[in-house]
């Protein structure tokens, strides 16, 4: 072996000094930990929280253990995110398409959006519409009410609930919806490679998607009811509304500020991608003698989304990670519940900090990967 | 005169659509501009649903009408052009300028006319409009935090100074030119260093480092003078040594009386705060993050597999968690990790995590800089036999920093917006003193005020600074 001394010095320099920052790091923190009478362990986890959360999607309160309560923190978190990419995607692909109009005042007036969203910090605009412009809402018992189911209050918005009868099987039906489209897909391409037949797979797909959990509410037994809010007098001035779902004002104000502020990044990665396709693509699809939702469907679009996703996906976590403001207002997201409250009560500082960053690393290099070999999967071959 | 076919206007009746269109468009702007700025409702007899909807319907016919392709003249072919390519643009255009119109009223009216500027007390405060009086009582605490009213002039002083400092490269003469990179890499920063450290905090913080440090850049600016045979070991050995030396073994309480500037009153960094925070957090990050970006953007695209390894690990590890988690970090996890007896400051601990975090940002940027330059470049390089730090300091560098300079901006901008999280270690900059500010028993109920004007300043720093980074781009676009 011809090892060269000039090759493993500096990464024998390197992992030293790593492997001395970490060394150092454990050493003081047991000694630290020593000093102050904190063990370190996990075993907290399964203790009983003794807090309470505001707002939960699953079943807590203070009986439950640590563990309970990270996952409440998370599932918000996701939530947040979720209801937050929806509302981002669908506002950033209509701005960003919007920058790319002829018409000028349309032009303009995404432009205006962008620009102005997107330069200032997106905590203050959190605090913004969570101090300044959700306060100036009405009381419960002052409230109008919008299309006269939802009420839009100081407490938060009111909308109906869903109330099902025989739920799985409405699931199944759409399941078996889905199914039945792809394989009419499947089969459809089958048609077109073998005799050029074109099957109109768009509305068939639609109309399934339809009529199967249609038909679920006829032959299925599957039923659904609304369950509307009404105002409820608790003293003589304090009123709340029963019934329905209450959205918090929190998480209104956290997801339309994410919404906004990411919008604007995935309204400029929309428009670099659709600007990305060249114009000869168009051209030469044209002349082949494809029609306008063709060569949309089956040589623009594709071609944009590949410019498109990436920068996307990338915005998606930005949101995600943002998400984590939520702590300014009190929203109970993962940092406030976890490593906010747990860490008050349990001072255990370092496994709960670890666990919150291991738990977000996760997120994001799950993501990450998914979205390397989505790229590697649509990438052009050369050769 | 043919005929006419009202659906259907073409050229040959040119005045008499142009006349009727511009007529009903001219109504339906009237319509909705005296309905806002006024009061008015012209159609007020009309039913109230048809009333609400009649100005769209007016402008959308006129707008119609005045759709001739090729008229001739010229202002009409561009507004067609431009708001009028069809039914559906028409339909928007018309939308947003009666947007447009619609909330000027209330938003003039709120942010001049009925706002109050005078007085210094809430009482002043009794209109509809702002009250900007708020942000003239409470200006001080914005801009400066909580450091004491009459040691202000020394954070305008610093500012001003190092301004000035900054501005040098516009006036430096060709002989000086080369030396501006040194100048603006290594002295600048240690001048602002001193300034803030010396001059704002009035005190010898961290005394005992700072003589060490203050010696250890002074040695590496030498050492790019030591003969280049010796240089990588006078690099390895020289500053670390003299920092040692320094700290452990000549540290008397002599020297840090020494240090002490006379007159000058010590103010702790807890004090610090507002606007001028934001700027000094952002300064220092964004100094401090660039070096240890390149590094670790160098160390990922390394031939050495171990140092690549860890720099893909640090960049992943920082880029996978968001800023408000390792704020949480430096505040209650790392005091944990340090020696019992070493105390490290709240702001200095908050800057190293910034910058941490956003060398994680820079590196991959700077990475996407390397990789952008064709392979002939490095191979170029290496042909005329030069090593991998010259090779790098004179032909990659240089070039792919041209590349990423949009992308450090961006970088910059974002670090500059998150700068508001720390309020999370307990540091009030100006959205944190905000916050406070609205809490104030007197000044109860402005929150509105407060947060519409530090959106008005950071949207003109980040907006100025996206400008000045696309000139930027401009500038330096090198052509392939």
């Amino acid at each position: 072996m011809n090892f060269k001394l000039k090759d493993i010095v500096p990464q024998l320099i390197t992992v030293l000094a790593v492997i001395f920052i970490f060394g150092f790091f454990t050493y003081n923190a047991q000694i630290n930990m020593e000093n102050r009478g904190i063990d370190f362990g996990y075993g907290f986890l399964s203790q009983e929280s003794s807090f309470d959360v505001q707002f939960s999607l699953i079943e807590y309160d203070g009986s439950h253990s640590y563990f309970r309560a990270y996952l409440v923190g998370l599932l918000n978190t996701i939530l947040v995110s979720v209801i937050g990419i929806i509302i981002a995607t669908i506002l950033g692909v209509i701005v960003g398409v919007a920058r790319l109009s002829p018409n000028y005042l349309i032009n303009k007036f995404a432009a205006f959006y962008v620009e102005f969203f997107r330069n200032i910090p997106l905590l203050l605009q959190i605090f913004f519409w969570y101090f300044a412009a959700l306060r100036a809402l009405p009381l419960p018992q002052d409230a109008e009410a919008i299309f006269g189911v939802f009420f839009l209050t100081i407490k938060g918005l009111y909308v109906p609930a869903f109330i099902w009868q025989n739920l799985s099987i409405f699931l199944y039906s759409i399941v078996a919806a889905a199914l039945a489209i792809i394989i009419i897909r499947i089969h459809a391409k089958k048609v077109q490679e073998n005799q050029g037949k074109q099957i109109p797979v768009f509305y068939i797909s639609l109309g399934l998607l339809f009529i199967i959990p249609l038909l679920s509410f006829f032959i299925g037994g599957v039923s659904l009811s609304f369950e509307v809010p009404v105002l409820k007098q608790l003293a003589t001035t304090s009123f709340i509304y029963e019934g329905g779902v209450s959205l918090p004002p929190e998480l209104i104000a956290l997801t339309l500020s994410l919404s906004l502020y990411t919008a604007t990044f995935i309204a400029e990665c929309v428009r670099a991608g659709i600007q990305g396709v060249g114009k000869g693509q168009k051209e030469a699809a044209a002349s082949i003698g494809l029609t306008p939702n063709q060569v949309l469907k089956l040589v623009i679009m594709p071609q944009a989304l590949r410019i498109i996703i990436p920068p996307t996906t990338n915005q998606y976590l930005n949101l995600t990670k943002n998400s984590s403001l939520a702590a300014a207002i009190a929203y109970p997201d993962l940092v406030l519940v976890f490593a906010g409250t747990a860490l008050m009560q349990t001072g255990k500082a370092i496994e709960i900090v670890s666990i919150t960053m291991f738990t977000y690393l996760t997120l994001s290099i799950s993501i990450s990967i998914l979205m390397n070999w989505y790229n590697k999967r649509i990438a052009i071959q050369e050769k | 005169m043919s005929k006419k076919n009202f659906l259907k206007p073409d050229k040959s009746n040119l005045y008499t659509y142009l006349y009727l269109g511009s007529f009903l468009f001219f109504i339906s702007i009237l319509d909705v501009f005296l309905n806002s700025f006024f009061k008015l409702n012209l159609t007020g007899f009309l039913p109230n649903f048809l009333s609400f909807l009649l100005p769209l319907i007016l402008g959308f016919i006129g707008l119609h009408f005045i759709r001739i392709e090729y008229s001739g003249i010229n202002k009409l072919d561009l507004l067609n052009k431009h708001i009028n390519t069809n039914n559906f643009n028409a339909i928007l255009s018309l939308l947003i300028i009666f947007v447009i119109i619609k909330s000027l009223p209330p938003l003039l009216s709120w942010f001049v006319i009925d706002a109050s500027f005078a007085g210094d007390s809430k009482d002043v405060c009794s209109g509809s409009g702002a009250c900007w009086t708020y942000i003239k009582v409470w200006i001080r605490r914005f801009m400066y935090g909580m450091y004491p009213n009459a040691e202000q002039w020394r954070i305008n002083l610093s500012f001003v100074a190092l301004m000035l400092l900054g501005s040098v490269g516009y006036f430096a003469t060709d002989r000086f030119k080369k030396y501006l990179t040194l100048y603006y890499v290594v002295i600048y920063p240690l001048i602002a260093f001193l300034f803030i450290f010396f001059f704002i905090s009035g005190g010898p913080v961290f005394f005992d480092f700072s003589y060490g440090i203050i010696a250890a850049i002074l040695s590496i600016i030498i050492g790019f003078f030591v003969p280049s045979k010796l240089k990588f070991y006078y690099f390895l050995i020289v500053p670390l040594a003299l920092y040692i030396i320094l700290k452990y073994f000549l540290f008397f309480d002599e020297y840090i009386e020494l240090g002490k500037l006379d007159g000058l009153n010590w103010v702790e960094t807890g004090a610090w705060g507002g606007l001028s925070l934001t700027f000094i957090i952002s300064f220092f990050c964004l100094i401090f993050c660039f070096p240890i970006g390149m590094a670790f953007a160098l160390g990922r695209r390394s031939g050495f597999p171990l140092i690549r390894y860890i720099s893909i690990g640090f960049i992943e590890f920082w880029r996978g968690v968001p800023l408000i988690t390792v704020l949480f970090m430096s505040a209650v996890m790392f005091p944990m990790f340090l020696p019992a007896d070493f105390f490290i400051d709240k702001l200095v601990r908050c800057i190293i995590a910034i910058s941490l975090f956003e060398a994680a940002y820079v590196a991959e940027v700077i990475r996407g800089g390397l990789q952008a330059l064709p392979r002939g470049q490095y191979e170029a390089a290496k042909s005329l036999g030069m090593g991998y730090w010259r090779m790098h300091i004179f032909v990659i560098l240089p070039q792919a920093l041209k590349l990423v300079i949009p992308g450090i901006a961006n970088t910059f901008l974002a670090l500059v917006k998150d700068t508001p999280l720390i309020f999370v270690v307990g540091l009030l900059e100006i959205v944190g003193m905000l916050n406070l500010a609205k809490t104030n028993p007197k000044w109860l109920g402005f929150a509105m005020e407060g947060y519409v004007f530090a959106a008005i300043i950071f949207w003109i720093i980040c907006y100025a600074m996206s400008k000045y980074s696309y000139n930027l781009e401009q500038k330096y676009k090198t052509d392939r």
